[in-house]
């Protein structure tokens, strides 16, 4: 292999150095507090011991399961009302105000209602998330089903197809691209939710609450190794969809 | 796709479009088309427009821009519903016939999610066939056509024309009684046009298949055409149906053939005396 392409393959991997550089640079002239800000190194360290030896791997699939419980609860309701939805003008019309209006609404903020509805406790965590990522699947599902182009659905419905094959064979198949932007979507919407429910709505475990708990009692170092861990799972999610995507759409873009 | 359920079979009309419907076909009528009515917004594409497209003979559509030769294949396959009037495949409707379709957007037509045999083989599950002769008739296909292909790709790994090929294959495969072609060769290189051509004409001289082609081509229409019907502007009406019988197959030899050139001066007379009207 050439210099040349050894460049071009190390190129992504510039920005993640140059930050970590930066991070020592600014650790070693001691421009801030070190109990506030250890070293690159240190911050490694708590994070390879934390998941070894410490609860850092316990916390870490806590949240992997919170956040894909609610996107699994998310996707199961959201897709098959998306279809019908996408596939009925009447009743999209219908709705369309209320979906987009819940959609722009924080679910954040919709925490104190849920608590109302399902207690203080695993389910109230749960119900958000899955409803921040339903409502991103929804409309996605939904905008594909209805933007798919006529075309296909005329050749499937010419050469004889009934109503529902055209949905099956063609219409859902034509949506897909959106389908996985919506997923994508989802599901990073819900690890968010879940990282927020877990740091204030009482929780004993989860990436959420660990990096609360290190940030009140001062050990900065599993609390960045902590928010590591959280942007590492959102970035594995993503990256997993991708890969998926392509898989499975394999026409896409084509 | 609420013409099916809109347009009822002759006899069941109701009494208004009975009144109109009374015309009598020549012998070895396929398609018989009568007081069809079309409207975009206010303005009549169609009005009261009586039509009959003979059996197991290429009829191919001519006409001025906008003169709707798309919108009426459109209607006689079903679809594309229309305002008024009926449409009759030898007393069937279009949900009842066999059709094939040939969309000049072959990229929007072929599934890309679904490998090239597969794309042809797709509509052979709506004939209500056994698997023995679904297999059959994919035999007699790939026979017919002998295509020197690897239809195993997807489309969207193989040329434009390639592409228009699978098609035309998934078109026919059904044996289809009545075959319908919107321009289908306009966006693929000549060589390809002319390998199509051929191996087109060859399948539905072989199968008799009742065929209605749009061209915006002049010399195409007339090319592959047992007649050629040329169109008015709108409100359109049959400006004159001229035949062709020059014998098949048609190579680009024929289009220097006196007889060519004679079909294709009239018609080219009748087109120039229409748009200038």
């Amino acid at each position: 292999m050439t210099a040349a392409r050894w460049a071009s393959r190390a190129r992504p991997l510039v920005g993640i150095a140059v930050l970590v550089g930066l991070w020592g640079f600014v650790h070693a002239i001691k421009a801030v507090d070190p109990v506030l800000l250890p070293s690159p190194l240190e911050a490694m360290q708590a994070f390879a011991r934390g998941i070894a030896e410490g609860t850092l791997w316990g916390d870490f699939q806590k949240t992997i399961v919170r956040t894909l419980v609610s996107f699994g609860i998310a996707l199961a309701i959201a897709v098959p009302l998306g279809i019908v939805l996408g596939s009925n003008s009447r009743i999209y019309e219908s709705i369309e105000f209320a979906i987009d209006f819940f959609r722009s609404t924080p679910a954040s903020a919709m925490f104190p209602l849920f608590l109302v509805l399902f207690g203080v406790g695993e389910k109230t965590k749960i119900a958000v998330a899955a409803f921040g990522a339903a409502l991103a699947i929804l409309f996605n599902v939904a905008y594909g089903v209805m933007s798919a182009r006529k075309q296909r659905q005329l050749a499937a419905r010419v050469m004889g197809a009934p109503g529902w094959r055209v949905l099956t064979d063609v219409t859902l198949l034509e949506s897909m691209p959106q389908v996985f932007v919506g997923m994508r979507s989802g599901v990073s919407i819900a690890l968010v939710i879940v990282i927020v429910a877990e740091m204030f709505i009482g929780s004993t475990d989860g990436l959420g609450q660990r990096i609360m708990n290190a940030q009140t009692i001062f050990d900065m170092p599993d609390m960045y190794a902590s928010i590591f861990a959280a942007g590492l799972l959102g970035y594995v999610m993503n990256l997993v969809f991708l890969v998926a995507e392509r898989r499975f759409v394999h026409w896409g873009g084509r | 796709m609420r013409a099916v359920a809109e347009h009822l079979p002759l006899g069941a009309a109701g009494a208004p479009a009975a009144a109109a419907s009374h015309r009598w076909y020549p012998a070895g009528t396929h398609i018989t088309i009568r007081g069809l009515t079309k409207r975009f917004g206010d303005a009549a594409v169609y009005e009261d427009f009586d039509l009959d497209i003979p059996h197991g003979r290429i009829t191919s559509v001519f006409g001025p821009n906008g003169c709707g030769k798309s919108t009426l294949i459109n209607m006689i396959s079903g679809i594309l519903p229309y305002d008024g009037g009926q449409i009759l495949f030898e007393g069937k409707t279009a949900r009842e016939t066999r059709i094939g379709y040939v969309f000049q957007n072959y990229r929007e037509a072929v599934f890309p999610w679904m490998r090239a045999i597969d794309n042809i083989r797709y509509p052979l599950q709506y004939l209500g066939i056994g698997k023995g002769e679904r297999e059959e008739k994919m035999d007699r296909l790939m026979q017919s056509f002998d295509v020197k292909l690897d239809l195993s790709r997807y489309p969207y790994q193989m040329s434009g024309g390639q592409q228009q090929l699978v098609s035309i294959m998934r078109a026919l495969v059904v044996d289809p009684e009545v075959l319908f072609l919107d321009e289908p060769f306009s966006a693929l290189d000549y060589e390809m046009v002319m390998f199509l051509r051929e191996r087109l004409q060859k399948v539905l001289v072989e199968r008799k298949v009742t065929t209605m082609l749009v061209s915006h081509d002049l010399d195409e229409a007339v090319l592959l055409a047992d007649h050629v019907l040329l169109l008015t502007k709108r409100p359109t009406r049959v400006a004159d149906n001229l035949p062709f019988d020059a014998p098949r197959p048609r190579t680009a030899a024929t289009t220097v053939a006196p007889l060519f050139i004679d079909v294709k001066t009239r018609a080219l007379e009748i087109f120039q005396r229409e748009v200038r009207k």
